[in-house]
């Protein structure tokens, strides 16, 4: 495959990584119980603000921002154990947005100033940033894009913008005259004219918004026309981080259904033991395991920008969209008609498996990326 | 996180490496040689350098080696165009079992002969009625005296006819429930009353055998455990089987796939183009990568002296059938073409097509994906073993159904 054999004796986390994984599940299962995630799939807040501020606090969105803006400077291999847990957790809160998309978005391409100015806040929670891609049905492109500035104002709708009814300002998509013909902006989401308007999706636990941009201050991001490659630069370091969430929650569905077979009995025996269910279940630890071992590598190349970094992300993305969206039906399958029902919790894991997998490109759209990846390397 | 070896594992690296460089038989050496010459002269080459079974004490012909030591070696063992082994069976599987059960002067006088290729063995478990229930087993051991007398037939085994020795699990008593009633011995496979007859496979191969027991005599002296105990003694044997057998890659995966894609057309344009393949292609590069990084941490495990998890054990579960599915893909980019394997004409001299009719055996093989299945959920996950109606029932009361 990419390389020769040249001895890899070292794939694993450290002890303090370890450490931190251990905090972080302890943490999510004292702060966000189904309960917690159940009370933002049936109530009307957007996401768990006391969660976040906790989160906040213990420094989870500073990982990866260097000191001098306020962060903790740590590597990403920091942030995909934290990924996995809040994955595990199906955690209501925007930090995929804001940590793995806003605060890369602005690592990658902002300037002094930029940084200065979002940063700090983001580092601590007190500010929301999001991402804002996608304008309707379809795999976006630069062609696709109708949003642009206008006499130096951004005009255009975006839909569906993860967190767009929360964050303070986005990194927007904007199309361009030059260069690969795409542009990023960072629009104050604040301003008066930008309209925000809640949709719902599958995942209410995750909230959404159909961003409008009336003549709209924006500011370029990054150079004009380098705005396309800046978002594949973005979408791939995000799909590890992503993959990691997914995987987390793979593993808490398949926990789920291996559970609930083991204490559910039918013909007087538990379903647990019928080749049925055991087999279906093995398949998701495949699934799982697979996931969890290219998602190491996405870890490694993240965290080293490795030169193939595009095609581990796209690895560990794939085998992590199809895992969690494998655990999570067949979690409601093995729970038959329970698993049906509004008050079991199996449907937290199929709504945001599914939500997960389009949050950034969808499994096909992935698929693509990693041929492609295959054919820039020297791979084959 | 990296991908480095610990010094000492890089020195040892190091020298496998310089000693393979030197030391891979040349294809002046092995001309004129059958597989087994060929396999057997390789393998006495290790010996006497010390690279053969290298976690084995130094005293039975091993290099008393570390876990990751081995898996080195195997690495880079594996970057040379080496003869193909015929002696998995018989050091993976024979010598554990002879090591926790033989006595010191059978180890002194067997292990060696393993190590250096000298002498080559075979497995006599499954039988017609007993493949996924291997308990099942009915071949016959009578105790005559010191010496026991076998009866019946085995099946499935491979390298039976060119095997010096064979270990062999049989029914010792039918009146005890099917797990009781088993003992296990050694025998010499040129005993009088053995008879092997080759079985042609849907591939046109003949690897595996049948093995008929005709009131084969074996010294009591050469019963491995005690009587009645036979199927704990398998345990060992079995449990050493899927460290054994590979992932079953058997040369179509994803480079080949990808090659063909970019080589052959789909409406005018390279089948690469098409997005089908790439969704296609891209879930067996997954699945690939997952294995190989899976293969890292169980190496990590290793490197840290711990003992792996089972994770690793899904290698069979996931190369088997990827194996045929990707076989049968390669042939459909062919399209009609596809069809042809005279090695004359077909693509690639017809190697995707004798992987297509050689994967079925893959998925049976050393366990079946539905057994493997089986293992991953009990072992691993935990999950209750199916019911079994011949719990607790003397062995010649079970039903038995045809066969």
């Amino acid at each position: 495959m990419e390389k020769p054999w040249g001895g890899r004796m070292n794939f694993e986390f450290s002890e303090e990584q370890n450490l931190l994984r251990e905090q972080a599940n302890g943490f999510l299962k004292d702060n966000c119980p189904p309960t917690a995630v159940r009370k933002i799939l049936e109530g009307k807040a957007s996401y768990d603000e006391g969660l976040w501020k906790k989160i906040g606090e213990m420094g989870w969105t500073a990982t990866t921002i260097p000191e001098q803006y306020g962060g903790l400077g740590l590597g990403y291999l920091e942030l995909c154990v934290i990924a996995e847990e809040l994955g595990r957790a199906v955690a209501p809160v925007p930090f995929s947005s804001s940590v793995y998309l806003a605060t890369e978005a602005l690592l990658l391409a902002g300037n002094e100033e930029q940084k200065e100015r979002w940063l700090t806040r983001l580092a601590t929670g007190e500010a929301i940033g999001t991402f804002a891609l996608s304008e309707g049905p379809g795999r976006p492109s630069p062609k696709s894009l109708k949003t642009a500035l206008s006499k130096g104002r951004l005009r255009g709708t975006k839909v569906a913008v993860p967190d767009g009814d929360i964050a303070d300002f986005a990194v927007v998509v904007a199309k361009s005259r030059v260069g690969d013909k795409a542009s990023w902006y960072l629009v104050d989401l604040s301003q008066r004219n930008v309209k925000s308007t809640p949709v719902s999706t599958l995942d209410p636990t995750r909230s959404h918004a159909s961003i409008t941009f009336r003549s709209a201050d924006a500011e370029l991001l990054g150079a004009e026309g380098e705005g396309w490659a800046l978002t594949q630069k973005l979408l791939d370091r995000a799909a590890i981080l992503f993959a990691w969430e997914q995987v987390g929650g793979a593993e808490a569905a398949l926990n789920q259904a291996k559970e609930y077979a083991l204490g559910r009995y039918a013909f007087g025996r538990p379903i647990a033991s019928y080749q049925a269910i055991k087999h279906k279940l093995a398949t998701a630890y495949i699934k799982n395991t697979l996931a969890r071992s290219n998602c190491y590598y996405g870890a490694w190349a993240l965290n080293t920008n490795a030169a193939e970094l595009a095609l581990a992300a796209a690895t560990a993305r794939v085998s992590a969209t199809q895992a969690y969206y494998f655990a999570s039906k067949e979690n409601i399958q093995t729970h038959g008609g329970m698993g049906f029902t509004w008050e079991f919790d199996c449907q937290f894991h199929y709504r945001r498996s599914k939500l997960l997998s389009v949050n950034i490109g969808s499994e096909g759209a992935w698929q693509d990326r990693l041929i492609t990846a295959v054919e820039h390397s020297n791979v084959a | 996180m990296d991908f480095n070896d610990s010094a000492a594992e890089a020195r040892f690296r190091e020298d496998a490496r310089e000693w393979l460089k030197k030391n891979v038989p040349t294809a002046a050496e092995l001309e004129g040689l059958d597989y087994i010459g060929k396999a057997k002269l390789w393998q006495k080459r290790k010996f006497d350098a010390g690279w053969a079974c290298l976690r084995w004490p130094k005293e039975f012909g091993g290099r008393g080696a570390s876990a990751i030591e081995q898996v080195i070696w195997g690495q880079e063992e594996g970057k040379f165009e080496t003869p193909q082994s015929i002696f998995q069976i018989g050091q993976g599987m024979a010598a554990p079992t002879m090591m926790a059960y033989a006595t010191e002067e059978q180890k002194k006088r067997f292990l060696p002969k393993l190590a250096s290729g000298e002498e080559i063995w075979c497995q006599l478990f499954s039988e017609p009625a007993g493949g996924s229930d291997l308990a099942a087993l009915r071949t016959r051991s009578e105790k005559r005296g010191d010496e026991w007398v076998v009866n019946g037939q085995k099946i499935w085994t491979s390298g039976a006819h060119y095997s010096d020795w064979g270990i062999l699990v049989t029914r010792s008593d039918p009146t005890v429930p099917k797990h009781k009633g088993l003992t296990y011995f050694f025998l010499d496979m040129k005993s009088p009353g053995v008879e092997v007859k080759p079985i042609k496979q849907i591939s046109g191969g003949a690897n595996f055998n049948e093995v008929y027991f005709t009131d084969v005599h074996i010294p009591d002296s050469q019963r491995l455990g005690a009587i009645g105990q036979g199927w704990q003694v398998s345990l060992t044997t079995l449990m050493n089987e899927r460290a054994s057998i590979g992932g079953g890659g058997m040369g179509v995966g994803f480079r080949v796939a990808y090659k063909l894609a970019q080589k052959v057309m789909i409406n005018d344009k390279p089948a690469i183009e098409d997005s089908a393949v790439r969704a296609r292609l891209a879930n067996w590069y997954v699945e690939e990568s997952g294995l190989k990084y899976t293969g890292y941490r169980t190496m990590t495990a290793l490197s840290r002296g711990q003992t792996p998890g089972p994770e690793n054990s899904i290698g069979k579960a996931v190369g088997a059938p990827k194996t045929q599915d990707m076989a049968s893909f390669c042939m459909d980019l062919l399209e009609m073409s596809g069809a042809i394997d005279d090695p004359d004409v077909a693509e690639a001299a017809g190697m995707l097509q004798m992987t297509y009719m050689a994967s079925p055996g893959g998925r049976i093989a050393g366990g079946t994906d539905e057994i493997m299945l089986n293992i991953l959920a009990e072992r691993v996950l935990g999950l209750p073993q199916d019911v079994r109606v011949d719990k607790g029932v003397p062995f010649n009361e079970v039903p038995t159904g045809r066969g």
